[in-house]
């Protein structure tokens, strides 16, 4: 396990995402309102870049017209099929059992917390005043 | 099976070759097509303008859940819709996937559901003017399909005429909403002048005919338009068997594009088992239902099935016969299959070859 | 004709037939029905010489009467219960069989006399045929298209537990997902009746998306699309989803185009849910709990193959339902079932199913095994 620096935290405001490559990997990060998550940027249906799909709500209904919407942009439809898959946890919403995308371990740290060779091969200059996403691959 | 994440991209998979024989190109603005329209219709085209049996003669009434049908990805980024721009094309789709022949099927303006039947034959000859000379000569990968009028069998005619021969183009389009199930007579001469080009005919999904789109009403949601489309190509390979079309027109290929592949087995079956009891209404058939399919008519794979076990899906290509069946993408749409992954069986090196490039080649004769 | 066991009309023993026509002989049966207005409509108008033959089943056209099942006088094919009862209901040892009518009723334009034949004719045959053999039972036939009359149809011959089911045909004026009929769902539910869906259209429209087909043919092989399409209507529009305990049973339908259609449908699903979010769960999960199929006829050259697979696709021996359609010509002999099932899912197929589609007919058979225990 290494820890990757992989975005200042003011970077992605709420509602936004970054997509980010580790280790030969394209990652997407998303900021729920203050909470940042990680997933693959690749759908597991047929592998399109995921996180570049349009952030959506839930929208669920208890009968038919009655259209129930929540948990705005909590949600990412992938570009090409329109699957929904849930930022929070990586599943799909039509086939969480069986189909989900891989969602990383995530934290935010502040500059200062960060040791010198976890700095290594980051392309952006790292301060101690600024918080840092950090994902540990 | 659990799918969490797929395969990287092996360096096997690299050297795909594909033939996509589903590729749909947009304008980046409608007065691309004006160098190839007469003045008349430019005019037309401005004062009038597309003019079908639908509510919205510029837009869909069952909207569809992606903008413009497209893959959130494709939009370029100097603007244009999706397909608009052959760089883009070439930089996400031709080049990463193997292409090495792509057939282009336009789809704008609908031609042959346009009322002003005159309208739509100058719209068929300027758009096939237009894929060459946007096309064809900057990408010499891509070929493109002869569109037509279809409701005006003479208009048709001349157009197929005026391009046979023609390398830049391998095929004659027709969208399946015709006015009347296509193996009527009226589009007989369609069919002459198909076999006398040597052109097979794509019935690919679209078109408006005024016709709900299912025999017992309009539906309300999109997702009861998109399954429907399935049985409108049920209806046309059924007229096309049972007017008789490939017996007198024994030459005559045609290619079902985008119409799914579940029901081919069943519609097969069907016909067989009741013209067992009817045949004596349609005396002209000498042979099953079932042979003529399996002799004249080649199907496009997108949007491919996914049935739960893979097994299913080889049987389905079994039973379709493995020969039968040409890829394709439908890119820039929003159902677009990828050629490393839309098929979730496990198919031989051949069998995928085949699919993926062989039949198309053979269909099509090319290199 | 074979005397291999596996062929015998024994092995159909106690079997509850699903799909069984009978014919309206003429207007005049159903004149004792009619009220005064009526009645003078019918001289005035001269209807009883209209032949209200639905044009989905030509009287002469092969598929529409078995050439061994043709009455030998000037009857209509399935117009003798004797004939039946004969042909199919003893010959089976049927323990139930039911009636679906196809005949003008739900086809005439003028709601009122729509609504006015088919309360004649469900008179007509309860007492015509359901009161002269205890096996049978019967379908509602209603105006679909007044949805105000269909119910007060419903409603009007419910109370009578013989009729066990409301009969719609695939191609009427309404994809049947539609809100406008709701009411007639909401019916059903309460009062415990299946829908019946059959093949038939009322001609409202073409019958293919592509317009009017040349061949009669072309138009029944193109009843089966007009399933699937119902079929995603009823699943995309919620129906399931509002009225959680109705079945619907289609009928007359084909069978094999159904792997095709969950593989589509549930793909198709998974990229537009958003769209129709009461559609919580797959198209081919809803099915499973919500449709049943009649048997005849099985598109497939092989019919014990075919009907084995798509108990293999549809993963459920529970959704197919025993009928001979007679007097339609679908089989031959004893065949009404392909040799070669497995007894356990040929008994399911026989009876349980069913037994389980028609919560009235469950019920009659409790209360009368109540009895003989009593």
């Amino acid at each position: 396990m290494t820890r990757h620096v992989v975005a200042t935290v003011d970077e992605i405001p709420s509602g936004a995402r970054k997509i980010v490559e580790v280790q030969g990997r394209e990652i997407g990060i998303f900021n729920l309102e203050g909470e940042f998550f990680a997933i693959a940027n690749r759908c597991p249906h047929e592998g399109a870049s995921l996180c570049k799909g349009r952030i959506v709500g839930l929208v669920e209904a208890d009968e038919p017209g009655a259209y129930r919407y929540s948990r705005r942009n909590e949600l990412v439809r992938c570009p090409w099929h329109g699957w929904e898959f849930d930022i929070r946890t990586g599943k799909s919403w039509c086939d969480p059992r069986r189909t989900k995308v891989r969602s990383y371990d995530l934290k935010l740290e502040q500059g200062s917390a960060l040791g010198e060779e976890e700095l290594r091969a980051e392309t952006f200059p790292v301060s101690v005043e600024k918080q840092y996403v950090v994902i540990e691959l | 099976m659990s799918i969490v994440e797929l395969d990287r991209v092996s360096p096997a998979a690299n050297r795909l070759r594909v033939i996509d024989c589903d590729i749909h190109p947009a304008m980046t603005a409608w007065t691309e097509v004006h160098p190839f329209l007469a003045r008349r219709w430019i005019d037309h085209l401005t004062i009038y303008g597309s003019h079908l049996r639908h509510a919205f003669s510029e837009a869909l009434t069952h909207p569809r859940m992606s903008p413009d049908a497209a893959r959130v990805d494709a939009y370029p980024d100097e603007g244009g819709p999706p397909g608009s721009s052959l760089a883009l094309m070439q930089q996400q789709h031709l080049d990463p996937n193997g292409v090495d022949h792509g057939i282009l099927i336009p789809l704008r303006w609908n031609p042959g559901s346009q009322r002003n039947l005159d309208f739509g034959v100058a719209l068929t000859k300027a758009m096939n003017t237009w894929q060459v000379e946007r096309w064809v000569r900057n990408e010499p990968r891509l070929k493109a399909s002869v569109l037509i009028a279809q409701e005006d069998a003479a208009g048709s005619v001349a157009e197929i005429e005026a391009r046979a021969g023609d390398p830049n183009f391998v095929q004659i389009l027709v969208l399946p909403r015709t006015d009347e199930p296509l193996g009527r007579r009226r589009y007989w001469p369609i069919f002459a002048a198909a076999e006398q080009a040597g052109l097979p005919i794509a019935v690919h999904v679209g078109g408006t005919n005024g016709h709900p789109s299912t025999g017992g009403g309009w539906p309300s949601y999109y997702m009861e338009e998109h399954h429907a489309v399935a049985e409108s190509m049920q209806a046309i390979v059924s007229s096309l068997v049972f007017e008789g079309v490939f017996e007198r027109f024994p030459k005559l290929r045609i290619v079902i594009m985008e119409g799914g592949l579940g029901w081919i087995p069943s519609l097969c079956a069907r016909m067989d088992k009741h013209w067992a009891k009817l045949r004596s209404e349609v005396p002209h058939l000498k042979r099953c239902p079932s042979d003529y399919v399996r002799e004249h008519i080649w199907f496009t794979t997108q949007p491919m099935e996914e049935p739960e076990r893979a097994s299913h899906l080889t049987e389905l290509f079994e039973r379709i016969g493995w020969d039968r069946l040409l890829f394709s993408t439908d890119y820039p749409h929003w159902d677009f299959d990828d050629p490393r992954y839309a098929f979730k069986a496990p198919l031989s090196e051949a069998q995928r070859h085949q699919i993926l490039f062989g039949n198309a080649q053979q269909f099509y004769g090319l290199a | 004709m074979t005397t291999d066991p596996s062929c015998s009309a024994q092995r159909f023993a106690g079997a509850v037939d699903c799909d069984l026509h009978p014919a309206v002989p003429g207007m005049d049966v159903l004149m004792p029905y009619l009220d005064d207005y009526w009645r003078e409509m019918v001289a005035v108008r001269a209807l009883d010489r209209l032949n209200l033959s639905l044009t989905s089943y030509p009287q002469n056209a092969p598929l529409s009467c078995r050439p061994d099942w043709k009455p030998a006088g000037a009857g209509k094919p399935g117009s003798s219960l004797a004939a039946m009862q004969q042909h199919v209901l003893d010959r089976f040892q049927a323990s139930f069989g039911i009636l679906n009518c196809l005949y003008g009723g739900q086809a005439m334009h003028s709601e009122d006399m729509a609504a006015a034949l088919c309360r004649a004719t469900n008179d007509w045959i309860r007492d015509a045929w359901l009161d002269r053999d205890p096996r049978l039972r019967a379908s509602i036939i209603v105006p679909a298209h007044n949805t105000e009359l269909a119910v007060a149809e419903i409603e009007r011959v419910a109370g009578d537990g013989r009729f066990i089911q409301v009969l719609l045909l695939v191609s009427g004026e309404l994809t049947l997902g539609r809100r406008q009929l709701w009411p007639i769902y909401a019916a059903a539910e309460r009062l415990g009746l299946a829908i019946g869906v059959h093949a038939g259209s009322a001609y409202r429209y073409a019958p293919t998306s592509v317009g009017w087909p040349s061949y009669f043919i072309e138009d029944y092989i193109a009843q089966s699309g007009a399933f699937e399409n119902q079929l995603q209507s009823l699943i995309s529009e919620g129906v399931f989803a509002k009225f959680p305990r109705l079945r619907v049973v289609m009928i007359e339908s084909g069978l094999t185009w159904l792997s095709g259609f969950i593989w589509r449908a549930d793909k198709t699903w998974k990229g537009v849910r958003a769209e129709v979010p009461w559609v919580t769960r797959a198209p081919s999960d809803i099915l499973r709990d919500h449709v049943r199929f009649t048997v005849q006829p099985i598109d497939d050259p092989d019919e014990a193959e075919g009907l084995l697979r798509l108990v293999d696709h549809l993963k459920s021996d529970e959704l197919f339902l025993f009928s001979t359609d007679y007097p339609h010509w679908q089989f031959d002999g004893d065949a009404a079932l392909p040799p070669g099932l497995p007894e356990p899912l040929l008994q399911k197929i026989l009876r349980d199913n069913p037994l389980a589609a028609y919560p009235r007919l469950a019920a009659s058979v409790r209360s009368t095994e109540a009895e003989v225990s009593a």
